[in-house]
């Protein structure tokens, strides 16, 4: 009978990487997610001024020249300013998510994992949360602990706490009722290997592709704040408050808010664009 | 008799990233006036794909060669206008998503005459609803402003049938019409197709896997592997002498109802065995929440069911869905909660231990799942999840876990070697091997088997119940096999209870209920099985209706409980 016989389904199918490499979009957000982290890192031998050193050359100096981005109102860099701003965005980025990832997914997998009460008053709660958008959870935060950028960033990363949760909820639910979990279970495993060696890798995927993409969230909406006076103080080099500060001068030097606009969009194309790239890449291929 | 619909050298190739592949290499046939044809085949032969060339809804990568000549044209002709509904029809197997959930069953069968021009709408009601009366639906005006998830499986595939009659088409495909039904349904609807065959004289193409199907309704059949056809012939011939090896391997791998299984001589000294396991008046009942604050519907999935398993015998729990044969199954392994009842093991009752002390005893206790796909951790090498129950269990060294998983894996016609794929590397069969390790790794006492072989293919299946056997024989190994399909149960099961609506109608050796069924219910369960055996008369199966008993058990004859 060997025709028969099982015959394994074709070969493995391609690596992440090799997927990862197909998805155009992935490729352009990663490029761009690379060279912020390149620009970051290096930001003290790349930058040619001190960023925060007034009067260099002339205030108002248009793009082009000595000051490749031109200077602001006080005479500094931009070129300068941009970069070192570069540090404070992608900390923002990853601090924020972080928070609400970290807290998003314990309040999830709880959820998912315990039923009964447990979840009810925990998904109630997230739902309850939800109602408020994230913007006004954020302002209310920043009210009560007081303007600077380390608030800002707390309260942007637990204003998104609600949506992680939700989820991460979703995910850990549609895994919690496999067969492959309820064999673990019928093995006899305890709730903790059940979490962290069935559960936790299986949600992570997807948890990743929300997180790439709430990078650019959170980067919108920390600047949001700054923008708002709620965030960064002066002088630091923060791209939404440089954008705040040069709502002045919008017709005399319209580089200093373009600038600034551009970095931040341009930021938040490449971590959608990497967050796409993952999700088609991530994306279990393991069913026929 | 001239040819309705032919086939000639159809072909199908399907590119996908740079690679072309064959789904279906010079298929011919014809279909006359009046004729049942049946296409069989396992998964990937390529029947589907000929019927889905012929109604022109084959996806955008897929070229298709050959012709296909029906009402004087050619339908795989370049921009020819497919004949789908006037010309061919077409039934799914699915008959719930192939209709829409958001309309009336009434608008979906006037649309498309309406659309078509077949009728005016009044006309088309009035078409519509003699149509439902003709596919045996019963009060089909009140029908007609239902929604589709208002009517079961079964019902649905009759409108089904019904909406691709109102067009009136000579040819009417139907792609594994019954896989998804109940055995009783499937035989009413398989008479249904039947009789408008004779009635219209329509051609019918049978797409199916199962033998069963073909020989109760085909006159010809064409057998399919790989996109070739492997043989066509009158159904007698190919199920009497069939020429190809390949034919004679498929019909050799379907579990025959009509013979008795292999493991049936050793049911004296099975029966012998003392009582391993023993559930006692176990009940559950599941309430669907209607909202917040109003109760919902309560379903009895279990109601007062005893059952005793013994010691080395295969059991099996036959019986259609929602008949609670799953829940008690569930209710065993403890990944349910029983409302009321016991089910005891040695001395303990497992329905009333918690946390530590109830993973332990799961560990005497194992399942095997129906779908291989999802069974298995998809992020885990299969070693790792095979050797799961070992590291729960022992304090057995990581490199003494190998050697176990090793032996498992050679224990069930793997190799060692294949502990550091990931499951997506292999196929179905080979998964549900790996799920039969991970159930044996920990040395349970007792595995319950839920549907294990029904997401297979036949050959498969026939490999996957010989390890069964295997297992049983070599190892002494205790199962509760769950099952909806009577052949396979026959072959495997040492004894059989047979349940319904939560409630065990009877009891007994394998042999005993099928040469001698005592319950109404059984027999008309057996009499709806489909026999690959085209000589037995067509269409006498009576249809599963009406009440059954379902008193106590009382003993009719020794060991063979049957319900009061």
């Amino acid at each position: 009978m060997t025709s028969l016989t099982d015959i394994p389904n074709g070969s493995a199918p391609p690596g992440f990487w090799r997927r990862m490499v197909r998805s155009s979009n992935g490729v352009v957000g990663l490029i761009i997610v690379l060279g912020l982290i390149f620009c970051a890192a290096f930001a003290d031998l790349l930058a040619p001024y001190n960023p925060a050193r007034m009067g260099t050359g002339g205030r108002f100096l248009p793009p082009g020249g000595k000051f490749l981005l031109g200077t602001d109102e006080f005479g500094r860099d931009m070129l300068s300013r941009i970069l070192y701003g570069s540090r404070l965005t992608l900390l923002i980025g990853a601090v924020a998510v972080g928070i609400s990832l970290t807290a998003g997914m314990l309040v999830g997998m709880v959820a998912a994992f315990r039923r009964g009460w447990v979840e009810t008053l925990l998904m109630r709660s997230t739902d309850v949360l939800f109602s408020f958008t994230e913007t006004l959870i954020a302002l209310s935060f920043v009210a009560v602990l007081g303007p600077s950028l380390q608030n800002a960033v707390i309260a942007v990363g637990v204003a998104a706490v609600p949506f992680y949760a939700r989820t991460c909820y979703s995910a850990a639910l549609v895994e919690t009722s496999k067969p492959y979990f309820e064999a673990s279970i019928a093995a006899g495993a305890a709730p903790g290997r059940l979490v962290f060696l069935h559960l936790l890798p299986n949600v992570l995927p997807t948890m990743i592709v929300v997180a790439t993409l709430g990078v650019s969230t959170a980067i919108l909406a920390a600047a949001g704040l700054s923008f708002l006076g709620l965030g960064a103080q002066p002088p630091t080099s923060e791209w939404g408050y440089m954008l705040a500060g040069s709502r002045d001068y919008i017709n005399r030097a319209p580089w200093l808010m373009t600038i600034p606009g551009l970095a931040i969009a341009i930021t938040v194309l490449g971590f959608n664009l990497l967050g796409d790239g993952l999700r088609t890449s991530l994306d279990p291929v393991e069913r026929r | 008799m001239s040819a309705l619909l032919a086939v000639r050298d159809l072909s199908v190739t399907l590119r996908s990233g740079g690679e072309a592949r064959m789904l279906a290499q010079d298929v011919s046939f014809d279909v006359a006036r009046g004729q049942i044809l049946s296409i069989v085949g396992e998964s990937g032969s390529g029947k589907s794909m000929t019927a889905k060339a012929l109604m022109g809804l084959l996806p955008p990568n897929a070229t298709v060669s050959g012709e296909a000549w029906f009402r004087g044209a050619n339908l795989l002709a370049k921009g020819s206008a497919p004949c789908r509904g006037t010309g061919i029809g077409l039934i799914f197997q699915e008959p719930m998503t192939a209709l829409t959930p958001v309309l009336t069953i009434g608008t979906q069968l006037t649309e498309a005459m309406v659309v078509l021009g077949l009728a005016d709408p009044a006309e088309a009601r009035r078409r519509a609803i003699a149509m439902l009366d003709r596919v045996g639906i019963p009060a089909p005006d009140r029908r007609m402003r239902q929604y589709p998830h208002e009517l079961s499986g079964g019902m649905r595939q009759r409108v089904m049938i019904a909406m691709m009659m109102l067009l009136e088409p000579e040819i009417l495909i139907a792609d594994e019409p019954t896989t998804a039904l109940d055995v009783t349904v499937q035989a009413q609807i398989l008479d249904l197709l039947r009789d408008i065959v004779r009635d219209t004289r329509i051609g019918l193409i049978l797409i199916t896997h199962d033998m069963g199907v073909v020989a109760e309704t085909a006159q010809d059949v064409l057998v399919m592997k790989a996109g070739r056809t492997i043989e066509a012939g009158p159904v007698a011939r190919i199920f009497t002498a069939p020429s190809a090896p390949y034919t004679r391997a498929l019909l050799d791998a379907v579990p025959r109802l009509d013979r008795p299984g292999s493991s049936a001589g050793m049911v004296a000294g099975a029966a012998a065995g003392k009582t391993l396991l023993s559930a006692g008046h176990v009940s559950k009942t599941f309430h669907a929440r209607a909202g917040l604050f109003a109760s919902g519907l309560a379903t009895r999935a279990l109601d007062d069911v005893s059952l005793d398993i013994r010691q080395g015998e295969t059991l099996a729990l036959v019986g259609e869905s929602g008949s609670g044969k799953s829940t008690l199954g569930r209710v065993i392994t403890r990944l349910t909660d029983a409302d009321h009842g016991a089910v005891t093991l040695g001395e303990e009752n497992l329905l009333t231990l918690r946390g530590k002390s109830l993973r332990a005893a799961r560990r005497k206790i194992q399942m095997i799942f129906q779908d291989p796909y999802a069974s298995l951790d998809p992020r885990q090498r299969i070693g790792t999840s095979i050797a799961e129950p070992i590291a729960i269990h022992t304090t057995l060294s990581r490199a003494e876990r190998q050697d176990r998983v090793g032996g498992l894996l050679a224990r069930v016609g793997l190799t060692p070697e294949m502990a550091a794929r990931y499951p997506h590397e292999f196929s179905g069969g080979q998964r549900q091997r790996i799920a039969i390790a991970r159930a044996l790794a920990a040395g349970p006492v007792l595995i319950v088997a839920d549907e294990p072989t029904s997401a297979l293919d036949v050959s498969i299946q026939a490999q996957i119940l010989d390890l069964l056997a295997d297992l049983k024989r070599e190892e002494g190994l205790t199962m509760l096999f769950i099952s909806h399909d009577l052949a396979v149960v026959r072959q495997i099961a040492d004894r059989v209870a047979v349940m319904r609506q939560g409630r065990i109608l009877e009891l007994g050796p394998t042999e005993a209920v099928w040469t001698a069924a005592r319950h109404p219910y059984t027999r008309a369960l057996i009499d709806a099985a489909p026999v690959p055996d085209p000589t037995r008369p067509r269409g006498v199966r009576r249809p599963v209706s009406g009440d059954f008993a379902i008193g106590a058990l009382r003993e009719a004859a020794l060991g063979h409980w049957v319900a009061t």
